[in-house]
């Protein structure tokens, strides 16, 4: 089966008056259709670059980054982009924010509202869509994002820390309701994450980044003996604890936030 | 819903201080006229040269009857307007082109601080030379007081918007133009009204100058020329009106901000 993502020797160097700074270093992985990879990696190790070089924001300087296996630059279909912050714009309702993606590229059709509706309906914000985000509590604004995300049916979803502006609560109910939508509409997903407990109930794989200049360190498959499978029951699953280790030691720790 | 005893006599409380607030603030203004009236009548003053109430308020009724307190107040009205809205409507325009081109943006940037904080009456001389006593010098006047001010402080608004918001709309596929005209314009605006607010005010300090210097009629016009001729009436008309005006054209603006909060 053709990889979702195939990454080859990419490297990116930031270049300020300061100096230059080596980002990334011959980063080297694919992910496959429809699986959920988590990046994690100490802060500050070039995460978030590599995910603005899959999603065309910084260009590739150095290596091969095939999508669907097409060089990055001939893919033209959409692919989904979620930050740490939600990022609602607030003077525009629910549904108005959430329409944003359609509205620019001026796809806003008839299918595209029954299938907005419809996600409005699952995810418990279609009461709410003509409010504005400053009424919604911190998980439905950031389930908001995540339909404004959707709402344009991308094949390859990029999540940066999504959930780290919420609290540790909200922060498990998001993760598993994101998780559950994720998985079943099989949207490849790479989910950067500075949680580890997060990063192996989630993923089918966790990738480990090395500090600065980011490499990849090691690569996890994640298989947990648990049915249904959720972010939430995967975390009672016996193999649990023994991947939490094992990546543990992978990561450097001195800049790890928050691990349990 | 029913309000507890302790709110309600909260709410009282905070009433009646404000109704205090008010009473005193009448009490002033009225006591202010009374004693300028009394002390004009006593000879405690000279009324040639202090007025007072009585004489400025048969002033505005003449000059109501024949009209010309119309022709006056009309005309500082539109050269402030006309002034405020090229201010408003350029600025954002510049402003908009700076935050396109940064590197414009970098290289402009002394001349506009310059130019900010220059005392633009000192402009003033200049401009009648250049384009002769008339009413576009004072609206150029009134414009190089407001304009400079306004184009930093709305490309100051701009070029703080979140870049993280940027990033979102590149992400859902937009361009630069969708970054303005989804996030950057309307994330200013609170920022925008506010600098309106500011240069309605200024707008109107500078049609003043520029008619001091430059008019044959307006409130400026009246107040210079009623003090050359001693006709203090007119002075203290003129700057009553003008008063009254600032609080008015401000107030609109209070009500339009109030009416854009979403
Ligand atoms: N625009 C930039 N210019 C210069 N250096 C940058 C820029 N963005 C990020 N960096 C540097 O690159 C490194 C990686 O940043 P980033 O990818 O944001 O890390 P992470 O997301 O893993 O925390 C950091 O050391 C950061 O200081
Ligand atoms: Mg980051």
């Amino acid at each position: 089966m053709q990889p979702m993502l195939e990454l080859c020797n990419v490297g990116y160097t930031y270049h300020t008056t300061a100096g230059e700074t080596v980002a990334l270093k011959d980063i080297s992985f694919s992910v496959d259709s429809g699986e959920f990879v988590s990046i994690v990696g100490p802060s500050g190790c070039g995460k978030s670059t590599l995910l603005n070089i899959i999603a065309g924001l910084l260009p590739l300087s150095q290596g091969e980054l095939l999508i669907n296996g097409m060089p990055r630059d001939d893919y033209t279909e959409p692919i989904g982009y979620m930050l740490q912050k939600d990022h609602l714009l607030e003077w525009r309702t629910i549904y108005r924010n959430i329409t944003l993606g359609l509205e620019i590229q001026k796809k806003l059709t008839p299918e595209a509202k029954v299938l907005i509706d419809n996600m409005l309906k699952t995810y418990g914000l279609y009461d709410f869509r003509n409010s504005y985000p400053r009424h919604l509590s911190g998980g439905m604004r950031q389930r908001a994002a995540l339909i404004r995300t959707l709402a344009l049916s991308p094949k390859l979803l990029l999540l940066d820390e999504p959930f780290s502006a919420l609290d540790y609560q909200t922060r498990l109910h998001v993760a598993d309701d994101i998780g559950n939508i994720l998985h079943q509409q099989k949207i490849t997903t790479l989910l950067v994450t500075h949680d580890l407990s997060e990063a192996i109930s989630m993923s089918d794989r966790v990738l480990v980044l090395s500090s600065r200049p980011a490499q990849l360190k090691a690569d996890y498959t994640i298989s947990l003996s648990v049915e249904p499978k959720t972010p939430s029951t995967a975390r009672n699953a016996p193999e649990f604890r023994d991947y939490f280790n094992a990546v543990w030691k992978e990561v450097d720790h001195g800049t790890i936030e928050r691990a349990i | 819903m029913e309000l507890s005893k302790e709110q309600s006599e909260f709410l009282h409380r905070q009433k009646k201080e404000k109704l205090q607030v008010r009473c005193m603030q009448w009490f002033i203004f009225l006591g202010f006229l009374i004693l300028w009236e009394l002390s004009a009548d006593f000879e405690w003053i000279n009324s040639f040269i202090f007025c007072s109430p009585s004489i400025v308020a048969r002033c505005f009724w003449e000059m109501l009857q024949e009209g010309s307190l119309f022709t006056h107040i009309g005309i500082t009205l539109l050269e402030t307007l006309v002034s405020f809205s090229i201010v408003i409507l350029g600025s954002i325009l510049i402003a908009i082109l700076l935050w396109w081109n940064p590197k414009l943006s970098k290289i402009l940037e002394p001349y506009l601080v310059i130019l900010n904080s220059l005392p633009k009456s000192a402009l003033a001389p200049i401009l009648i030379v250049w384009l002769g006593a008339n009413y576009k010098t004072i609206i150029v006047c009134a414009i190089s007081v407001a304009v400079f001010g306004s184009i930093l402080n709305i490309y100051t608004g701009f070029v703080t918007v979140e870049a993280d918001k940027l990033k979102l709309i590149k992400t859902l596929g937009g361009n630069r133009l969708d970054c303005l005209r989804l996030v950057v314009i309307p994330a200013s605006l609170e920022n925008i009204l506010s600098v309106m607010k500011v240069n309605i005010g200024l707008c109107l300090v500078g049609v003043i100058i520029g008619e001091f210097l430059a008019a044959r009629a307006g409130l400026g016009y009246l107040i210079i020329y009623g003090s050359q001729v001693f006709k203090m009436d007119w002075v203290l008309l003129g700057i009553l009106l003008l008063c009254i005006i600032a609080i008015i054209l401000y107030a609109l603006l209070h009500a339009l901000e109030k009416q854009m909060k979403y």
